[in-house]
């Protein structure tokens, strides 16, 4: 499928933005992680920017997001402010889940960010669960759930799209195939490697994106999350995708080759939107130091606010493990 | 000969249970395998589709991971579900959802979500449906901070404890042991009961038998008969499986200076191994004799009768602990 039209080159600026937050919050992320004040697991979202940056676009303040264990990207994209998203990383108090959940357990009740969740697939399930609740109350509400290629081995994948489909609840699904679940390619994992046919099998509207193309991507997720709102079922997107650093910040990625990288280097989804903006004539030099310079203050706003957090105290180690106070 | 009085079952007051909680609340609906149509696989839900319909008493694909964490995910938006697993068994498919998300979302999120859901799932062996179908897991569950495990082993509990674990803003989980869906007796009242307290099923003064579930039973007959021989045994119920009411335990066993546990599930890492580490914690000289276990043999269950009733606690194996303690033959 070839990109639409960029009609709307403030539009195209705003998406350049969003995408450029991501990747320079994670390029940040990766210096803080080496100066030892971010810790654990972290899987960056660097070259798959333009999916959580596009299918975000299709969404409403009342919809909900459920997201992977690499969800810096969503959770940006979606609202979830950078200084708590990086005091998280810090594990203060002032991150969005207090330092309880660190990079790969990213919540925000506010926004409706049910969580990162950093076991492959376990989010689908709770997706379908967010998306009953609306449909037993009548509300006009989409849940946008994201899962890599990965999970589509997993069973509860083929649960969750049954479910999905055989009661019609409103779910967009949202496939990141970045082509390797961990280390393993999908063709060494996968017997159909077609994931938007696995969707269809379960009797659901379900296409193929390039998800290298935030234009293309957000289309296509204006056009799903609409056959859910008002279609009332799910809808599925491959969104193809890639990612240019490592699994992990402990993955010696020694799985693909560096010329494999540098070939999908070339699709980078920001300099081919910034070229699209130069063409129209919506994109000068001077406009994009100015974004760039826009993003670093709000970076350096984030770091500084996470420096300045706080350490929740020891004593309130054992805190939230039950809910505290009257049922919501 | 009069009339006789009003009697019910386990089973009835279960179902009257579901039903308070579909009548009071709108956010309440029934999901599982074969809750509807077929009217529950142990007919606790039977005739409840044709009361409440389809969109809330909905059956299920077998698709345990998928109902459990839809149910975890419509609690955390509001509704309060219930969900039944069927059985304990059927819940290891759905153990990633209980155990990843159920127990740790509100914890993981810094207190913003919670997680208003009863998971209901029959429990126990006894019936001769042999391994794969005979597990006793509440201990392994009861490992986990963030559930509630309730465990009603009378009818009033049966009747009173989905009401307050309704209104638990926090996971609960409810077994109902399969040998007690036939248990006849007085209707029980139209009430709430707590779900914080063991409770003292039976008094006595020479020696604790601690019980949940199914082994309440074998307790009490094992007090029965040491009771002809003129030794006080206090039974008491668990209840609450997680968390766990030391409380009422250590009392009891500081009146009684010996406590036996009886628990359905393997010896190895059991409840009855916590229950008697709390105990050695927290009364250790109180305790006028070594604390004494009886639990399910560390087998596989069999399917032959004999082999499975030799491997499941039984009264007589409770008195001969007991026997032990006290150093006389009953």
């Amino acid at each position: 499928m070839s990109a639409p039209p960029l009609n709307d080159p403030g539009h195209g600026l705003r998406l350049l933005r969003q995408m450029l937050r991501v990747r320079r919050f994670e390029e940040k992320c990766v210096e803080l992680y080496s100066a030892g004040k971010i810790r654990g697991f972290m899987h960056l979202y660097i070259g798959e920017e333009a999916v959580a940056v596009g299918v975000m676009e299709a969404l409403r303040e009342q919809d909900a997001v459920v997201a992977t264990y690499r969800e810096h990207g969503h959770a940006l994209a979606r609202g979830v402010p950078a200084g708590a998203v990086m005091a998280e990383m810090y594990g203060k108090l002032e991150g969005c889940s207090r330092g309880r959940g660190g990079s790969m357990h990213l919540f925000d009740a506010g926004a409706r960010f049910y969580g990162g969740n950093a076991i492959v697939g376990g989010g689908l399930p709770l997706a379908i669960g967010l998306a009953l609740a609306d449909k037993l109350r009548g509300l006009d509400r989409v849940t946008a759930c994201f899962f890599g290629d990965g999970a589509v081995a997993e069973g509860e994948f083929h649960e969750t799209m049954n479910l999905a489909a055989l009661w019609q609840l409103p779910v967009l699904f949202c496939c990141e195939n970045n082509r390797y679940a961990m280390g393993t390619a999908l063709e060494r994992y996968e017997s159909e490697t077609d994931l938007a046919l696995k969707a269809a099998s379960y009797e659901m509207t379900a296409w193929s994106v390039d998800g290298m193309d935030v234009l293309a991507v957000e289309e296509a997720a204006q056009r799903a999350a609409a056959e859910v709102r008002d279609g009332g079922r799910p809808c599925f997107l491959e969104l193809r995708t890639y990612r240019f650093r490592a699994h992990s910040m402990y993955d010696p990625d020694l799985y693909r080759s560096k010329e494999e990288i540098e070939s999908y280097r070339q699709h980078d989804p920001i300099p081919a939107l910034e070229a699209l903006l130069r063409e129209r004539g919506a994109l000068a030099d001077a406009d994009l130091q100015a974004l760039e310079q826009a993003v670093a203050g709000e970076i350096q706003e984030a770091v500084e606010f996470a420096e300045a957090g706080t350490w929740e105290p020891v004593e309130e180690l054992e805190r939230f493990v039950y809910w505290e106070g009257e049922a919501p | 000969m009069s009339a006789a009085a009003p009697t019910t079952t386990y089973r009835d007051a279960l179902r009257e249970a579901i039903r308070e909680a579909l009548l009071s609340d709108e956010r309440v609906f029934l999901m599982g395998e074969d809750v509807g149509a077929y009217g529950g696989c142990f007919g606790v839900s039977k005739g409840l589709l044709a009361e409440f319909g389809p969109e809330r008493i909905r059956d299920t694909p077998l698709s345990e991971s998928a109902f459990v964490g839809a149910g975890i995910g419509a609690a955390m938006a509001g509704m309060r579900p219930i969900v039944e697993v069927m059985t304990v068994n059927f819940c290891l498919l759905a153990l990633d959802q209980i155990m990843n998300n159920a127990a740790t979302i509100t914890h993981m999120s810094g207190g913003q979500f919670a997680v208003p859901i009863v998971i209901r799932m029959t429990t126990g062996a006894g019936r001769q449906v042999a391994a794969q179908h005979s597990h006793s897991l509440e201990g392994w569950l009861a490992h986990i901070p963030g559930l509630k495990l309730l465990a009603p082993a009378t009818l009033k509990d049966a009747r009173g404890m989905l009401a307050p674990a309704l209104a638990d803003p926090n996971p609960v989980l409810i077994f109902e042991h399969g040998s007690l869906y036939n248990l006849e007796g007085e209707p029980p009242p139209q009430a709430a009961v707590d779900i914080e307290r063991a409770a003292i099923h039976r008094a006595g003064a020479d020696v604790s038998l601690i019980a949940y579930g199914g082994t309440v039973r074998v307790a009490a007959e094992a007090a029965e008969q040491l009771a002809a021989a003129g030794i006080g045994a206090e039974v008491i119920d668990l209840r609450v499986l997680r968390p766990l009411d030391d409380a009422t335990v250590l009392e009891s066993v500081a009146r009684t200076h010996r406590a036996v546990i009886v628990d359905e599930g393997w010896r190895s890492g059991s409840l009855a191994a916590e229950v008697s580490a709390r105990l050695m914690e927290s009364c250790f000289y109180e305790l006028d004799a070594p604390v004494q276990r009886v639990c399910t043999a560390e087998v596989p269950m069999p399917y032959a009768r004999h082999l499975e009733q030799a491997a499941l606690p039984q009264p007589e194996a409770v008195v001969a602990a007991v026997e032990r303690m006290v150093g006389a033959r009953v």
